[in-house]
């Protein structure tokens, strides 16, 4: 995984709460194999309509996504992140994250960034009123900065770490055979096997 | 001070302990389909790697494989390379597989309860996030992304923080006609699809105590949509007898010891939540969704919210959004709403007990014109068992169409789709926009109230319906 420090880019304001991994990419999309490409799933319901915010030419080149609350609800689909990493986006902002989807981004190397929902709607009106804001994300200091609106934002030590470090968790884990393989030999007999 | 029942199954799987970090914790069954985990087995080939514990490892065909033509390949390309991948994967890392004509394939959900897998006091995880229907044995069931899928494949492990602990009590009993789904979508109304982040929640109570397992399941099975890490229900003589004899179930002495430890996966009574809500059970209704996302329900007896009634900004700009794209308007009458397709399946509401209730309620009767209702077992045993009693031919009767086992309906990623503006009344789990198919209109009911709604062809409950002479 890349390192991810710092990010600097414009915004995407999305005026919605509860936008659930099955509008994220619905289930259609989930059918390849591969790793990559899922960017044509992305919202690809809302999409199709030309007034949806991602269609308007203003926000092109959007790196940072700022939604409503309970941003990533529903299915635990990873294909949810990749599509947002594979049309550009490298940050999500929101005043609530759903579990899943949170552990999701910071495996993939997508930040999500929760903030109060007053920060949320400062960023929106300011991208609203100028589209071209450069959104700062500071993932070592813990800040968003745009414009006149400076504001702390909270994401967990240890994937902040991991995402600072570029590190891989299984790597990470694997570290710690010797424990797996200790913990393995005191398991109780009658524990059901597939095999 | 006593623990609750999932902080003494969290602790009983610490692999390892440190300072800043998260919790390493053991995984004693790892559930696998094949929309999740092809990318997670490619990783482990890039990476060299191998499955660490193929016999805590179990894969079956569910989300993508139609309910129709079973003999024939699958129709569509792309879900045929995406099962055909898990087939490959699965041989080459060892994997048990219960592939779409085996007698154990079905909704993984369904299939590993019903094979006696699924037990209390383990940790259960699935690239599903319905997994936490497990949680209805007294596991910790969570679903995971394809990342953890990959994780748990080289490790049997996971990286997990301490989720906090809430309970849901749940006073009374359950009125007849009242079922765990609606108890379930009673609790999602109130507390939103958010109200659960970060908890392991444990159901528990007097109404919970007198469920079957598999209205536990259902009640489990939904922890999810208002946001819990996990729903769980302490194991009791229910539990033990619906697990003992099953295939994988402990047998001989390992039954008494299995037993003997099971018996001790109970929350303390000095044990303290981080939070408590408590319901009345005897004081719910028939509950149906009529928005897009699963906390938007009312009783069945209600109406279409008005959207400027919601206190909160928010709420009120979702639900006119909500209206809007289920074509319906505030104030009117749950029951005037006229339902093109009844889906009766899914890991929520696929079970024999499910199929035996709507059964009774269309036994006798006929679907109503211009109404197509669906009926798709969970597995093909639960398939099988309703074959055995006679359902097949009650709904067939009716003029039911009758489907092999899968995902189905539910999401759509098979040839069972809603058309753009058609609606149903779905056991589902979602009412998600698009979910059940592009432009479709979903509302999440119970399988009584699905059954009559075949039958009256708008939303219904049995007590609806006049009695058969």
């Amino acid at each position: 995984m890349e390192k991810f420090t710092q990010h600097t880019g414009t915004g995407l304001p999305l005026r919605r709460s509860n936008v659930d991994t099955d509008q994220i990419i619905p289930a259609v999309y989930l059918k390849r194999v591969t790793r990559t490409g899922f960017e044509d799933g992305l919202f690809a319901a809302w999409r199709k309509d030309p007034q949806f915010v991602i269609n308007q030419p203003q926000y092109d080149g959007a790196t940072v996504l700022i939604a409503g609350p309970d941003f990533g609800t529903g299915s635990s689909r990873e294909h949810a992140v990749w599509a947002l990493l594979d049309y550009g986006f490298r940050v999500v902002i929101s005043s609530r994250f759903a579990d899943i989807f949170r552990g999701n981004s910071g495996k993939a190397g997508l930040v999500a960034a929760q903030v109060t929902q007053d920060v949320v709607e400062q960023l929106w009106k300011q991208i609203e009123h100028d589209p071209t804001t450069q959104i700062v994300v500071d993932l070592e200091a813990r800040t968003i900065q745009a414009d006149a609106i400076t504001a702390p934002f909270q994401i967990d030590d240890y994937t902040r770490w991991r995402l600072l470090e570029g590190l891989d968790d299984i790597g990470i884990t694997l570290s710690h055979e010797d424990d797996i393989a200790t913990y393995e030999a005191g398991r109780p007999s009658w524990k059901p096997a597939t095999l | 001070m006593g623990r609750t029942l999932a902080e003494k199954v969290w602790d009983e799987h610490v692999v390892r302990s440190a300072e800043g970090e998260p919790d390493l914790l053991f995984i004693d069954l790892h559930l696998i389909h094949e929309v999740t985990s092809p990318q997670a087995f490619e990783g482990l080939r890039l990476a060299g790697r191998r499955v660490r514990r193929p016999d805590l490892t179990l894969a079956t065909e569910d989300h993508n494989v139609p309910t129709l033509d079973l003999d024939k390949p699958i129709a569509d390309p792309v879900s045929r390379t995406q099962v055909e991948t898990l087939r490959r994967n699965c041989e080459e890392f060892g994997v048990r597989l219960h592939p779409l004509g085996d007698v154990e394939q079905g909704i993984v959900h369904v299939v590993g309860p019903q094979l006696g897998l699924t037990q209390p006091g383990m940790t259960i995880v699935c690239g599903d996030s319905h997994t936490s229907t497990h949680g209805a044995f007294g596991a910790i069931a969570f679903g995971i992304g394809t990342s953890e899928v990959e994780h748990v494949l080289a490790t049997q492990t996971l990286p997990q923080s301490r989720p906090r602990t809430m309970a849901v009590t749940v006073n009374g009993s359950l009125p007849d006609g009242v079922t765990a789904k609606d108890l379930v979508l009673t609790l999602i109304a109130h507390t939103g699809t958010g109200g659960g982040q970060g908890y392991v929640v444990e159901y528990r109570g007097p109404a919970i105590e007198e469920l079957s397992m598999e209205a536990r399941m259902t009640i489990c099975n939904m922890s999810i949509e208002w946001g819990a890490k996990a729903g769980l229900i302490a194991p009791d003589q229910t539990t033990f007898d619906y697990i003992e004899g099953r295939p994988e179930a402990p047998k001989g002495e390992h039954w008494g010891e299995a037993l003997a430890h099971w018996q001790t996966l109970v929350t303390d009574e000095d044990a303290v939540f981080d939070k408590e809500i408590v319901l009345d059970a005897s004081t719910m209704t028939p509950f149906v969704t009529w928005g897009t996302n699963p906390g938007q329900g009312v009783p069945l007896g209600g109406e279409v919210p008005d959207p400027a009634r919601f206190d909160d900004d928010g709420d009120q700009l979702a639900a006119e959004k909500a209206l809007e794209y289920m074509g319906l308007e505030a104030g009117t009458p749950m029951r005037d709403i006229k339902v093109d397709t009844v889906f009766v399946g899914s890991c929520t509401n696929g079970r024999i007990e499910d199929l035996r209730a709507a059964a009774a309620v269309v036994k006798g009767r006929h679907v109503a014109p211009d109404t197509r209702l669906l009926v798709v077992p969970g597995s093909v045993r639960v398939r099988l068992q309703a074959e055995d009693e006679g359902l097949d031919v009650v709904f067939k009767e009716a003029g039911a169409e009758w489907r092999g086992a899968g995902c189905s309906m539910c999401l759509g990623m098979n040839p069972d789709q809603l058309e753009p503006g058609e609606r149903s009344a779905s056991t589902s789990n979602r009412n998600f926009e698009g979910r059940q198919g592009k432009g479709g209109r979903t509302h999440l009911v119970s399988p009584l109230v699905a059954a009559a709604t075949a039958v009256t062809g708008t939303l219904a409950s049995p007590a609806d319906l006049p009695p058969l002479a």
